[in-house]
């Protein structure tokens, strides 16, 4: 038997593959990975002390540098956990273009999650671009609602800051048209893929009871096979009135994460189409008439306790937790980001696979590195 | 079965792990207060509770009770929050269930000695939870294997999140120069 001898290898903090400035140590015997540890906290800018000496809507938009791919999402979720806290009712119309922003949020992310991993798999730029084109035309759908393309700051308490402008439908319109394509298209492309089904199929699998136990959530614990998503167990904002599938994976290997984020871009088409039909006929306005003026905004100022809202992001679970003293500030704010978990069981996942395979599992769990360090 | 609101859990854990929920005791409220935010009002008891507050030494016990026995499988949210003029730290612990509801338990540690059980060994989506709670407020959780600085850089000292950490000025710019 031939002596082998171990190695530690650095992947990172500056590396294509490691999306961000994140790094790996990784110990090796050949090709062979035995140990993998993670290191962050690169980019830690402490966005929670941030938000203890700042009012409840200035957080509004440092939440959208928190994973700056999907900023409707995390206004969402903070949005929910303050009006939790303070107990504002939002009214329907704003509900529902809330979900409509989350969903092209879903697309986006996903789309372009996709391609990465394809990227680091060495498939260069193309299923990248294919996903980006589409990624696009969602943004100037963002910026003609909200005035920003990534960093939107589109929510407020209470509702949305201002109602869709009257070219934003047949533009949506006009979206939804291609998307279908765009999805059969990009399934068509990749799905059977000899490249793609050799470096994913029984790569980094994550199975049921492990995940769980890694407190993972969003598409890698629903490609385990759990069916859960917060839509349906919280049942937040208006979800329960629309009509949607969550679907699941089986073995929890890389392939079926991404099955199961093309399949969630299709229901998350569907859930689009619901809302723009029932968008004319929604009652209530944009925003709660007790909280529309900004002045309502500046100076809010919740009763004393906690609250945690959580919201499923695109990423997974994404949850606010609140401590009000009774002043303008929040006494605490954490948010408990869903990049920053799902990398937790990402040592288990790679020991055993090559150093390639890695690259791969990393791209798999879609992480954000402005949300895992914040 | 229905998901469980506050009260279920704390009629379950009086039930069938005694001695585990711990009493709320009101703080002296005529204590000197820290300096009050602009605007804010009278002092508030910031520790008054609903939810359910069981003693640290019991958290391993009680989230695997929650676990194996009501199905409350993700331990979903780990959170330290510090209360500077009461003296104490609070880990507030979210579990989660699949088909819905979320649970919350809370547990206090003097600020001096915060050390309580570790959740890591046998959940171990504690781990990184567990050392940012550590990196950031100082909360020692006894028997994580790896509970090192997670954000911050190995030699930083201090905890930053802490309320009585300096929030201006760098103390690391200029000493000794």
């Amino acid at each position: 038997m031939l002596k082998t001898q171990e190695l530690q290898l650095n992947i990172g903090p500056q590396h294509p593959s490691t999306h961000g400035v994140f790094r790996l140590i990784a110990t090796i015997d050949g090709e062979t990975v035995i140990d993998l540890k993670p290191v962050f906290g690169y980019l830690h800018r402490n966005h929670e002390q941030i938000a203890e000496v700042s009012t409840y809507i200035q957080i509004m938009p440092f939440t959208d540098r928190l994973d700056y791919f999907n900023s409707m999402a995390n206004n969402f979720g903070y949005a929910l956990a303050v009006e939790k806290l303070a107990g504002i009712e939002v009214p329907q119309r704003a509900n529902y273009i809330r979900v409509l922003m989350a969903e092209l949020t879903r697309i986006l992310n996903h789309a372009a999650a996709i391609g990465f991993m394809l990227n680091d798999m060495g498939a260069w730029q193309t299923p990248l671009a294919f996903g980006m084109r589409e990624r696009e035309k969602i943004l100037d759908l963002f910026e003609m609602a909200s005035g920003a393309r990534m960093m939107c700051n589109y929510f407020r308490f209470g509702g949305i800051w201002r109602d869709l402008p009257p070219e934003f439908l047949p533009q949506l319109q006009g979206l939804m048209q291609g998307l279908p394509t765009f999805f059969d298209e990009f399934e068509r492309l990749l799905k059977q893929n000899e490249i793609l089904l050799g470096r994913s199929v029984d790569v980094g699998i994550l199975p049921k009871e492990v995940a769980a136990s890694y407190s993972v959530t969003g598409p890698m614990l629903r490609a385990s096979g759990i069916a859960y998503d917060l839509r349906r167990a919280d049942g937040y904002s208006v979800y329960p009135e629309l009509d949607f599938d969550i679907p699941v994976g089986a073995v929890g290997d890389v392939y079926d994460r991404f099955l199961v984020r093309l399949a969630e871009m299709r229901e998350s088409y569907r859930i689009l189409q619901q809302v723009i039909e029932r968008l004319p006929e929604t009652t209530g306005g944009h925003i709660n008439p007790a909280m529309a003026s900004m002045n309502k905004q500046k100076s809010l100022r919740p009763p004393p306790g906690d609250a945690y809202g959580r919201v499923e992001s695109p990423k997974g679970e994404l949850g606010f937790y609140l401590v009000s003293d009774g002043s303008d500030t929040p006494y605490r704010y954490k948010v408990r980001a869903p990049s920053f978990i799902n990398l937790t069981p990402l040592g288990d996942m790679c020991r055993g696979h090559t150093v390639a395979d890695v690259v791969v599992i990393l791209g798999s769990i879609d992480i954000v590195m402005g949300e895992v360090d914040r | 079965m229905a998901s469980w609101s506050t009260d279920d859990l704390k009629a379950a854990l009086a039930r069938d792990l005694p001695g585990v929920l711990a009493a709320y005791l009101p703080p002296q409220l005529s204590a000197p207060a820290e300096p009050r935010k602009k605007g804010a009002q009278a002092p508030v008891d910031l520790l008054s509770t609903q939810d359910a507050l069981i003693h640290p030494h019991c958290i391993a016990d009680v989230a695997r009770y929650l676990r194996d026995t009501h199905s409350y499988t993700l331990l979903t949210n780990l959170t330290a929050v510090d209360y500077l003029r009461d003296n104490v730290i609070e880990l507030v612990y979210h579990f989660a269930r699949v088909d819905g509801g979320v649970l919350t338990v809370k547990t206090r540690v003097p600020r001096e000695a915060p050390t309580l059980p570790s959740l890591a060994p046998t959940w171990p989506g504690a781990d990184f939870q567990e050392r940012e709670a550590y990196d950031l407020y100082g909360v020692i959780f006894q028997g994580h294997q790896n509970l090192r600085r997670i954000y911050m850089w190995d030699e930083f000292e201090g905890f930053p999140m802490r309320k009585d950490f300096p929030k201006q000025g760098d103390k690391y710019i200029g000493e000794g120069e």
